[in-house]
């Protein structure tokens, strides 16, 4: 009747993990019952989960991102914790079996559920308002996207408390991860979580390419748009072509699994070097998914923080165009050691060196961008400086590992380790929380605290540098990746100082939880009345903070690159313009009833209750059958009423 | 004529003419935003089946000393389903002309015959695949059947999805008519079969023809 | 209260100055050369020269980047009355190739000693100038590794002995799920894979004791799949190979299925002879129906 599943698979004789559950299921609760206790959940249900605007939307991405940073990061203040004391004789407090699962959830946790939603939150948020268009291409499509991808992070926190996690790291190599090697659920709850938020992901990619491309604002030739814009387009052309890579191989994995079949297995003519080279042509097209737009964002701080337009805006789409297409051209160089022989080792180490240029490129032009400028130092722009600075070390080490003789001594230590780090936490998450810190003003009205932005910038970088620093040279001496237990006491004084960076950081995430409590507490003397705190250069500055759910009343005529810098140098009519009737698209609750019908058929795969499965699966579908019968799904918001609204913004101004 | 790419901010307005062909216009038109974003979705459906058809490749030569190509493969019965196939996209194809002639009639005819050729082409690969499990070729026994029932397979759910929103999508004409809506989901689904067809000429090709011979 | 105003003699005899440099020469103490830094082996030294080659190059670039980066944010600070400040500049040719030649030239550099670097230190590629080699065949176990001397007829497990100054050519495979072999003091790591053969060459120039573990996750005993290398004089070798001909069992299916079991920290054991074509039958089986493979025994340790 319920499949695998049984009463032990909830970890009664395991403190950690029962724990943990506890803690966090108590406090779900009480915010379930404090939501309802408040009678919230008409205006929940109304404004949030059914709502199809790209700016709220983009709101819960950011949401769930930043939630699941906290869960990841405890995965990794705990690795932290028993590699620094797990040495020699002593066992630490974590044995294999969880400490397996506790690297691999920290990977896929932080990579699939945290990167991912706060890139493609922030994406979400800015584009149609720098694109000055009302929403992006598909809105419902958009609501599904999300909530699956809230399921997929749902059931890897499930994996929690009922059964496990897998036990192979992010990557899932078979044949450890095949039935043979891993007979438990671990590593189904993996595949469904990630297939799951796969397809939500896949769909964010069509939305933002037909949005980017056939949605724009009149005069918005392509070199007009914002270079966020272009960083977008590129990381979502990727998506759209590697994601699919990764279906089908997850794919063939669960087929291996559910059906005994041999795409991957040690007998029976499986091939797991295929695994590698599939999973690898997903996964560094996704690091890019990733960076690009954290790119776009730099520009557009680094822009706006030195009163200066971005240095060469043209070679700047160039080489992002570079970038996009030459990052499927360089797989090969996460596995130079399973020996494909010197050609074709050299030939992906010289294509992995050549992506070096254009991303070269786009540093100096950041450079040339702050010489000669008026530097403001915002929370964002100290975040910018300190990518440059990281990244520029990041990009380094990543140079050396190009080189495949290199790559041979250092491949999967802690080097490499410390490598993706500081490409990762020095350009992505400094991006996101520039971004966050940057457009947080027009998503609520009010600014952040600068002050604890600033302190939780020091953190982060000096946190970083103190636990990653010594995993390179760590890496040099010799230790490899994934150890549960240190066989060389001459390690430990340097994970101790690692481990003392994960708490700096820890310090960093404190004080952007106190930065958004002191802010949302004080907002009323940090209120944003005229929608431009920054004095900023593209259109989403020329609506209120926040912005009507309409976005722009009339939309903007586009004459020159950064818009909206050149309307208020111009100076913008001030006579009212003649409102038309708008049209808007109406909530649709068909993302969340698909995406919880996925939650359950999800999990009942995992455990192999196939009736709920097939249940569940039914009714997603009769979900989207549903939602897909009306023909009228937009409703309209009438000339005069647009009127009203826009008088009633201006007012305070 | 100076082209607003230049890093000159004293600026001259882009002449509506040249705006238009380098998308100036503003936002399209739903019916091309629809189309366009479909296509994407098709393109990255054929990223998803290259997957497939490169694992195959890798894979087709691994039969663990089991049943091989030429020893499995009806050649007759697919080139029957083939052509059904191929017939069901011309059969498609006619339908939605009709249907932007504002023929409904006429679109239920041929979305009948598509239907019924599509129905043909499953059940044709539904007994291969049958006769192949009793046969002891489950795609258990080696990679090189576990890539070929997964390929295969994988176009076969494509298509039986595309035969189960083709009823669908005819209810909604029964219902709402053919007004621009209906008319752009017909249009998607059209794209849809047809591309499904494209990717069988593929698998018909590298799948039955090289391994046959 | 800007450090340039606190006289310099008084900046060592801060607190948090002193245990600062405290803390660092512990550190820069604990990092001795030891593992890639400390190569005792030509392809350990030719690739250990490699990356301190490519870091220069790349510093060529960096290091100016980085100083550039923190002396623009400084100098054209908004408080600084000093700087030059421009609102746009119009586009200038000259810059933009300068900004594309400096990271392609490096590239075309670093291209360079890519392509010659990977050829001359290709795994599989035979060790230049250098006598007969040793063979050895490693089996990647679960959690131990196996070394067989096909031509010598005997085998270890968790500890490699070899002739100093010999090259030695190695065959390995996995039984189970995929390793990697690596001695970091003497160079290359290469992946193990079940039903698979990867080569490896590799040379140790004196006698010593080099520590070897797997680098690729392969479950709950890898962090106690370790190895020694043990490279002793010729002579001595000899000794070694008729002291382990003379005692303990041999390796035949019998004692390599019981060697097989999941089993972790093993001690290093040596076998008296070897059951012949033992690596290949041990390929065969690895690909072999279903039923090989153990998995309700994985999870029990050693």
């Amino acid at each position: 009747m319920l499949g695998k599943l049984t009463w032990s698979a909830i970890p009664f004789d395991e403190p950690l993990p029962l724990l943990s559950g506890a803690v966090v299921g108590i406090v779900i609760l009480a915010i379930l019952v404090t939501v309802t206790l408040k009678g919230w959940w008409p205006y929940l249900w109304r404004e949030w989960l059914t709502s199809v605007d790209h700016k709220r939307i983009g709101v819960m991405y950011l949401a769930l991102g930043l939630v699941m940073l906290l869960r990841g990061f405890s995965d990794a203040i705990m690795m932290r914790t028993q590699q620094a004391i797990a040495v020699g004789s002593a066992q630490g407090y974590l044995p294999p079996q969880h400490y397996d699962q506790v690297f691999s959830a920290h990977g896929t946790i932080m990579i699939f559920f945290v990167a991912m939603p706060l890139v493609i939150g922030l994406m979400n948020f800015a584009l149609p308002l720098q694109l000055g268009v009302r929403d992006v291409a598909f809105p419902v499509l958009n609501s599904v996207s999300l909530w699956l991808t809230a399921t997929g992070a749902l059931l890897i926190n499930l994996s929690l408390v009922i059964g496990n996690f897998a036990r192979t790291g992010w990557m899932a190599y078979p044949p450890l991860s095949e039935l043979a090697f891993s007979p438990d659920v671990g590593v189904d709850y993996y595949l469904w979580s990630l297939q799951i938020s796969g397809i939500g992901t896949l769909l964010t990619g069509i939305n933002f390419v037909t949005t980017i491309l056939k949605l724009r604002a009149p005069g918005m030739i392509y070199f007009r748009m914002p270079v966020f814009c272009w960083t977008a387009l590129a990381s979502n052309l990727l998506i759209v072509t590697a994601f699919p890579i990764l279906t089908a191989t997850f794919m063939m994995l669960l087929l291996d699994r559910y059906v005994g079949m041999h795409f991957f297995t040690n007998e029976a003519g499986g091939n797991q070097m295929m695994y590698v080279n599939l999973f690898w042509a997903w996964g560094h097209p996704e690091v890019y998914i990733l960076i690009l737009p954290a790119f776009g964002i730099f520009s557009e701080v680094v822009a706006t923080f030195s009163g200066k337009g971005l240095f060469s805006y043209r070679s700047m789409i160039w080489a992002t165009l570079a970038i996009c297409v030459l990052s499927f051209m360089v797989w090969l160089h996460h596995f130079f050691t399973m020996g494909a022989g010197a050609n074709v080792n050299a030939f992906f180490g010289i294509m992995s060196s050549i992506i070096a240029v254009p991303t070269g490129v786009k540093v100096f032009n950041w450079l040339f961008t702050m010489f000669r400028g008026r530097i403001v130092f915002q929370t964002p722009m100290l975040f910018a400086v300190g990518f440059i600075v990281t990244f520029a070390i990041g990009g380094m080490t990543g140079v050396l590992l190009a080189v495949p003789p290199v790559d041979f001594v250092l491949h999967n230590s802690v080097f490499l380790v410390a490598h993706f780090h500081n490409v990762i936490i020095g350009g992505v998450v400094f991006g996101a929380l520039a971004g966050i810190n940057y457009w947080f003003p027009k998503a609520f009205g009010f600014t952040l605290d600068e002050r604890f932005g600033h302190a939780s910038f020091w953190c982060w970088l000096i946190g970083f540098y103190l636990a990653f620093m010594p995993l390179y040279a760590l890496g040099l001496m010799g230790m490899t990746r994934r150890l549960e237990h240190i066989p060389d006491p001459g390690w430990q004084p340097l994970l101790l100082v690692a481990g003392a960076g994960a708490i700096v950081i820890f310090c960093g995430i404190l004080c952007q939880v106190a930065q958004l409590y002191v802010s949302i507490r004080t907002r009323e003397q940090r209120r944003d009345l005229s929608g431009d705190p920054w004095n900023g250069r593209t259109l989403e500055w020329s609506t209120s903070s926040p912005p009507p759910a309409y976005n722009f009343a009339v939309l903007p005529r586009v004459e020159t690159i950064d818009a909206f810098w050149h309307m208020k140098r111009t100076g913008r009519a001030p006579v009212a313009p003649a409102y038309e009737a708008i049209e808007m698209p109406r909530n649709s609750p068909a993302g969340f009833i698909t995406a919880f019908f996925a939650t359950v058929m999800g999990f009942s795969l995992i455990w192999h209750i196939w009736w709920l499965a097939i249940l569940n699966f039914v009714a997603a579908v009769i979900v989207v059958l549903i939602a897909g019968w009306s023909i009228e799904r937009e409703e309209e918001i009438s000339a005069a009423e647009v009127a009203q609204m826009e008088r009633a913004r201006r007012r305070p101004a | 004529m100076t082209i607003a790419t230049t890093r000159n901010r004293t600026l001259t307005a882009v002449p509506a003419e040249l705006v238009h062909g380098r998308g100036g216009g503003g936002p399209a038109p739903k019916r091309i935003v629809v189309a366009y974003g479909f296509w994407i979705f098709i393109l990255s459906d054929m990223v998803m089946f290259s997957a497939l058809f490169a694992a195959y490749a890798v894979l087709s030569g691994n039969n663990a000393g089991g049943p091989t190509a030429p020893e499995l493969f009806n050649l007759r019965n697919v080139f029957i389903s083939t052509m059904c196939l191929l017939l069901s996209s011309y059969t498609c194809g006619i339908g939605v002309l009709s249907a932007e002639r504002g023929q409904p009639a006429l679109l239920e005819v041929f979305a009948v015959f598509t239907f019924a050729l599509g129905a043909v082409f499953l059940f044709i690969e539904a007994t291969e695949f049958v006769g192949m499990v009793t046969k002891g070729a489950g795609p258990w026994r080696s990679a090189f059947l576990s890539s070929f029932f997964t390929l295969v397979g994988t176009h076969g759910v494509h298509v039986a999805s595309g035969l189960v929103a083709l009823v669908y999508l005819m209810a909604q004409v029964r219902a709402h008519g053919l007004r621009p809506a209906v008319l752009r989901r017909l249009l998607c689904w059209s794209l849809f079969w047809h591309a499904l067809d494209i990717v069988w000429v593929g698998v018909f090709t590298l799948v039955y023809l090289m391994g046959a011979y | 209260m800007s450090r340039a105003a606190r006289p310099p003699s008084r900046f060592f005899r801060s607190r948090r100055v002193r245990w600062s440099v405290l803390g660092a020469a512990i550190l820069l103490a604990s990092c001795k050369p030891a593992g890639v830094l400390d190569p005792q082996g030509p392809i350990a030294s030719a690739q250990l020269l490699l990356l301190i080659n490519s870091t220069a190059i790349m510093l060529v670039v960096v290091v100016p980047v980085i100083v550039a980066t923190l002396a623009f944010a400084w100098w054209y600070r908004s408080s600084n009355t000093h700087a030059a400040r421009s609102q746009d500049e119009s586009y200038e040719g000259r810059v933009e190739f300068v900004v594309w030649s400096i990271p392609a030239l490096t590239v075309i550099l670093l291209g360079g000693v890519i392509w010659i670097g990977s050829h001359q230190l290709d795994p599989q590629a035979p060790i230049a100038g250098k006598s007969d080699p040793l063979r050895v065949d490693t089996v990647a176990l679960d959690w131990k590794w196996l070394f067989i001397y096909p031509d010598l007829g005997v085998a270890a497990v968790n500890q490699l002995v070899i002739p100093a100054g010999t090259p030695v050519k190695f065959r390995l495979t996995s039984a189970t799920v995929m390793n990697s072999f690596f001695v970091p003091q003497l160079g290359s790591q290469i992946y193990t894979m079940g039903g698979m053969i990867t080569h490896l060459n590799l040379l140790a120039d004196r006698s010593g004791e080099y520590p070897g573990f797997s680098a690729n996750f392969s479950g709950d005993g890898f962090s106690w799949m370790r190895f020694v290398v043990k490279s002793v004089p010729a002579a001595d070798f000899d000794t070694w190979l008729e002291q382990t001909r003379g005692t303990g069992s041999g390796l035949d299916d019998a004692s390599y299925a019981e060697l097989a079991r999941p089993s972790q920290n093993v001690p290093p054991t040596r076998y008296r002879s070897v059951e012949p074509k033992l690596f290949e039958r041990i390929l065969d089986q690895t690909t072999a129906s279903p039923g090989t493979a153990h998995p309700s025994m994985r999870q029990a340790g050693g």
